[in-house]
């Protein structure tokens, strides 16, 4: 696949804050990318570069090869679904999706005909004439986003698309993204803070994290093989061990000689080991712990337990209702192969475990 | 036996609103009605009014020599509403975007003239104004006076704008400082220049205040009469002066009362027409 957007070291501070620290990514034509990360890690000023709202201090982006950043916001080939809609309060929904064409100065039966379509696109085609206050958060929504595709630019990108919206329109939005993303070929940049927005919806994610990118890859990807001890711990629930390269697995101080994939890495180096919830075995292993809380969630159960000479609690996850009560002691394990081990340098280490 | 929560409720509601109603009641409404029924009685010799009904204080209205006081007032008040209108707009758009603190140290700066006495000020404009005041010496130097600056409409209207131009660009600030900035973001994304911007999202959205601080410059600039007698030099007689002449002069407090109403019934219509404009931008809002 083609690049559409090259973005090459950019840096952008606020005084003394440096909301992004030298990024670089390229994003490509047609695909569904994610910007994910906690609230400050310099997404949202990422995403308000793009759209020529902010310049960085340094560093490229370029679309197609040919400069962005030399491009006013009101010439870019860029749209952007608000997080807060931002609606044209005194227009109807016609025309707040029609006021982008007449900016092109488009023959008026033209923009008529776009603009009817998109909203029929969106299933707002009986409420052209409302006004935004008249309408429901999700169709507010579903405006705003027509709004920005019926320019049919080369790159969307939407700020925190679902995040308002409750639970069942959520997953009926998430669908139609996903729909419309396919249907019209354009290339979508969500920008959120909610992982499962983000895993739901994109073909590829940045993990960002204090301005710089953590790691770019598929969802898949980046839930089976973090390559950061931030990664490990952001995306999913994961039971986080640091240690050090011992004997074939992982040596964590107070609970011995954990299992670990250590092929490859020297011994007596510094890592962090990761194992999911749903890899950890109950009733057999290497560590012995005491359950201390069991939740029911349905299809799966979560149980909780304390094992001595651990900091935190190791969370194990369960097909269906679990079989063991609180109170009780239990030996847990997993296979070497179930862990993914994070050689990172050592400062890392430190700060990314234990949780 | 204690009081129901409703009962309760009306005596706080009472407690309240009261104060304020029964001074207005007192000292807006009743002298308002009274002034409002002398208009149908005879002038009294020495001021006053004699209880004779009569309708001729509403025939003299109609006396060219009247109604071209009146409507001289309203344009001279319509022109200064105007001028407020141009210069107060863009001040109140570049504060509304100042940084936090600048935008408190620029609105003080609005409201600061309102810290001298009106007369002061105005007195200064004679000072400003007359034939050998700074500005025809400029004029002068320059080649192009003296010119007569003093006792003219033009400084009667300078003088009520810049008494009442604050009036103006507080309700414009307001107006626009609330604007979401999201919504110019927007129009920018969506491919308007800057120039687009304002006249498509900016100044729409900010009618309500528009309508305010025009109604707020119009009012007074139509009842003042200090500043016409002051910057005026009495060759120009607005509304005002011509109510004050008839209760403090000519002593003819029927006449005096139907110029008054005919002055209030402007006003009651300008602030209908306000709140009709403004209910219909604010269903947008």
């Amino acid at each position: 696949m083609n690049t559409l957007i090259s973005i090459e070291g950019v840096s952008r501070r606020f005084g003394d804050v440096t909301a992004l620290d030298s990024v670089s990514l390229d994003i490509r034509q047609g695909e569904f990318f994610a910007l994910l990360g906690p609230s400050g890690c310099g997404k949202t000023t990422l995403l308000r570069i793009l759209a020529g709202f902010e310049e960085p201090d340094a560093g490229s982006v370029r679309l197609d090869g040919a400069d962005l950043l030399a491009v006013p916001a009101h010439r870019r080939p860029v749209n952007l679904m608000f997080q807060s809609y931002a609606l044209f309060p005194h227009m109807s929904v016609e025309k707040n999706v029609a006021y982008g064409l007449e900016r092109e100065k488009l023959p008026r039966q033209e923009i008529r005909r776009r603009v009817s379509e998109v909203l029929e696109t969106v299933g707002l085609a009986a409420h052209a004439r409302r006004r935004p206050h008249q309408l429901s958060g999700g169709q507010r929504q579903r405006v705003a986003l027509a709004r920005a595709i019926v320019k049919r630019p080369r790159l969307l990108l939407l700020d925190e698309p679902l995040s308002a919206l409750d639970k069942k329109v959520r997953a009926e939005m998430q669908l139609e993204l996903k729909r419309l993303q396919h249907d019209v070929g354009i290339t979508f940049v969500v920008v959120t803070h909610d992982q499962e927005e983000a895993m739901s919806l994109a073909d590829r994610i940045a993990v960002m994290q204090g301005g710089r990118v953590e790691q770019i890859d598929a969802p898949v990807a980046l839930y089976d093989r973090p390559r950061t001890p931030f990664v490990a711990d952001f995306i999913g629930a994961n039971n986080l061990f640091a240690g050090t390269v011992s004997g074939g697995g992982l040596e964590v101080s107070g609970l011995g000689v954990l299992p670990a994939p250590t092929a490859g890495l020297p011994e007596g180096a510094q890592a962090l080991l990761a194992v999911r919830p749903e890899r950890v075995r109950l009733g057999q292993g290497t560590l012995t712990g005491t359950v201390v809380d069991v939740s029911f969630y349905g299809g799966v159960s979560h149980v909780a337990l304390s094992v001595p000479g651990h900091g935190g609690h190791v969370l194990v996850a369960t097909q269906g209702p679990a079989r063991v009560e609180t109170g009780t002691e239990i030996e847990l394990g997993w296979d070497a192969a179930d862990g993914v081990v994070i050689a990172a340098d050592d400062a890392a280490v430190e700060n990314g475990a234990p949780v | 036996m204690t009081p129901s929560p409703a009962g309760r409720r009306a005596a706080a509601r009472v407690a309240t609103l009261g104060p304020g109603f029964a001074f207005l009641t007192v000292f807006l409404l009743v002298p308002l009605a009274l002034v409002l029924s002398y208009t149908v009685f005879r002038r009294g010799r020495f001021g006053g009014i004699v209880y004779e009904p009569t309708g001729e204080n509403f025939a003299r209205l109609a006396d060219p020599l009247y109604l071209d006081v009146v409507l001289g007032s309203v344009r001279l008040a319509a022109v200064t509403t105007l001028l407020a209108l141009l210069l107060g707009y863009p001040t109140a758009y570049m504060i509304a975007r100042l940084p936090g603190r600048w935008k408190a140290i620029a609105l003080v700066a609005v409201v600061l003239p309102f810290w001298t006495n009106f007369l002061i000020r105005t007195y200064a404009w004679i000072v400003l104004l007359n034939s050998q005041g700074p500005v025809n010496s400029g004029l002068e130097a320059l080649g192009l006076g003296p010119v007569e600056l003093l006792y003219t409409d033009g400084a009667i209207v300078a003088g009520l704008l810049y008494a009442y131009l604050p009036l103006m660009i507080l309700p414009l600030y307001s107006a626009i400082e609330r604007l979401d900035p999201q919504l110019r973001e927007a129009s920018a994304n969506l491919g308007a220049r800057p120039a687009r911007t304002f006249w498509s999202v900016t100044l729409p959205l900010s009618l309500p205040g528009v309508l305010t601080g025009c109604v707020f410059v119009f009012v007074p600039s139509l009842g003042n009469f200090v500043i016409p007698e002051l910057l005026g030099g009495g060759r120009r007689i607005m509304v005002g002066n011509l109510i004050r002449d008839q209760f403090l002069k000519a002593r003819d407090w029927p006449f005096g009362s139907v110029l008054a109403l005919a002055v209030i019934a402007v006003l009651v219509l300008l602030l209908f027409a306000q709140a009709w404009a403004g209910r219909r931008a604010g269903r947008n809002g």
